[in-house]
């Protein structure tokens, strides 16, 4: 490890934090659009904000209140699939964020909680050890707190509109998902396999229940995923979240 | 089900994922197949519920205001458009079209 002069430290940490609360403040914004759309869902404002501060981690949020608009709560088993599907990436995170946080029972158990994309990203891009985690603890409490200060307020907003097929809600849940999946189709094999779960889940809307054609789509991933067809060289899992980040 | 019993059991489901990363050995991670299955899972996920939160209404398959304004959504992205924005923007789209149409 390289040895840092003592004031080029303080430096890096300080870049770390300030990039850690940026990054909070910009994804406490669509903390609104999740509290919103959660509410047109049929949740509770409750409901809504027990996801946002146990789940916290914003696909699996959005998945569990997508499937469980198109489905009600017959497709509970599925929403709840979904949204442990999307979670699997944040135990990727986890492996390289461990030797960041360090020992520690409660250490560890905090530092799980808030291990998602930004937090990741945001620690994996810092140069020392100290600033990596600086970087990350900052960014993940300061999303965890925007987050579900936003979800709540747009779990209010979305309680007093009423109707939200007429404010376009539905297409704007379409359009979250849009915007968490467009950073990560940087290659051919994701473009591919991005177009391939489209159809097939489509395709299966009609003949299946709610929320099962989404877990079936996830098996072009596994298959694709297995063969690497159309892979080129491998990046590491947490490659993705560094992606995100820069986009 | 009940309601709370799903959000109860997937918030737990997500939270046990997260904290299960701290408890694997990393040596994991150096094998390739494992973490290339898992973005492309995220990617496959995100993608059909793209499809089916466009298209879909209960079980049938519907074409509405919601096309343009995920067209337009996608487009927005591209020219990197702050998230909150391309999303108001999509639900503003959408809900012209219906006042319009």
């Amino acid at each position: 490890m390289p040895a840092t002069h003592p004031d080029d430290e303080t430096r890096q940490q300080r870049l770390a934090v300030r990039e850690g609360l940026a990054v909070g403040l910009a994804t406490a914004a669509y903390g609104v659009s999740f509290g919103a759309l959660s509410v047109a869902a049929g949740l509770d404002i409750w409901q809504t904000s027990f996801i946002s501060i146990v789940m916290f981690s914003g696909g699996s949020q959005f998945a569990l209140i997508g499937v469980l608009a198109a489905g009600g709560v017959a497709a509970g088993p599925a929403a709840i699939a979904s949204a442990a599907l999307l979670g699997v990436r944040n135990g990727i995170y986890g492996m390289r964020t461990a030797p960041i946080v360090g020992a520690g029972l409660w250490k560890r158990l905090a530092a799980g909680w808030i291990t998602i994309d930004e937090s990741t990203a945001v620690a994996l891009a810092q140069p020392t050890p100290h600033s990596r985690r600086v970087g990350f603890w900052v960014t993940g409490v300061a999303v965890f707190i925007g987050w579900n200060a936003t979800t709540l307020i747009g779990a209010l907003i979305g309680d007093a509109l009423g109707d939200t097929r007429a404010y376009g809600l539905d297409a704007a849940a379409a359009a979250a998902f849009v915007g968490l999946l467009w950073p990560r189709l940087k290659r051919m094999q994701a473009v591919a396999v991005a177009v391939a779960a489209a159809v097939v889940a489509a395709t299966l809307t009609p003949v299946l229940m709610p929320g099962l054609p989404v877990l079936v789509a996830a098996l072009v991933a596994v298959v694709v995923g297995l063969f690497n067809w159309l892979g080129g060289p491998t990046v590491p899992g947490w490659a993705s979240a560094r992606t995100k980040l820069r986009s | 089900m009940t309601l709370w019993q799903i959000i109860i059991a997937a918030s737990i489901a997500v939270l046990a994922l997260k904290l299960a990363g701290y408890l694997v050995p990393p040596a994991l991670l150096q094998k390739p197949t494992p973490s290339r299955i898992a973005d492309l899972l995220t990617v496959a996920l995100l993608a059909a519920l793209i499809a089916v939160q466009t298209l879909g209404s209960g079980q049938a398959l519907t074409v509405d205001a919601r096309i343009p304004a995920v067209i337009v959504a996608a487009g927005l992205f591209a020219i990197k458009t702050p998230f909150i924005v391309v999303v108001i923007v999509a639900a503003l789209v959408a809900a012209g079209l219906r006042a319009l149409i």
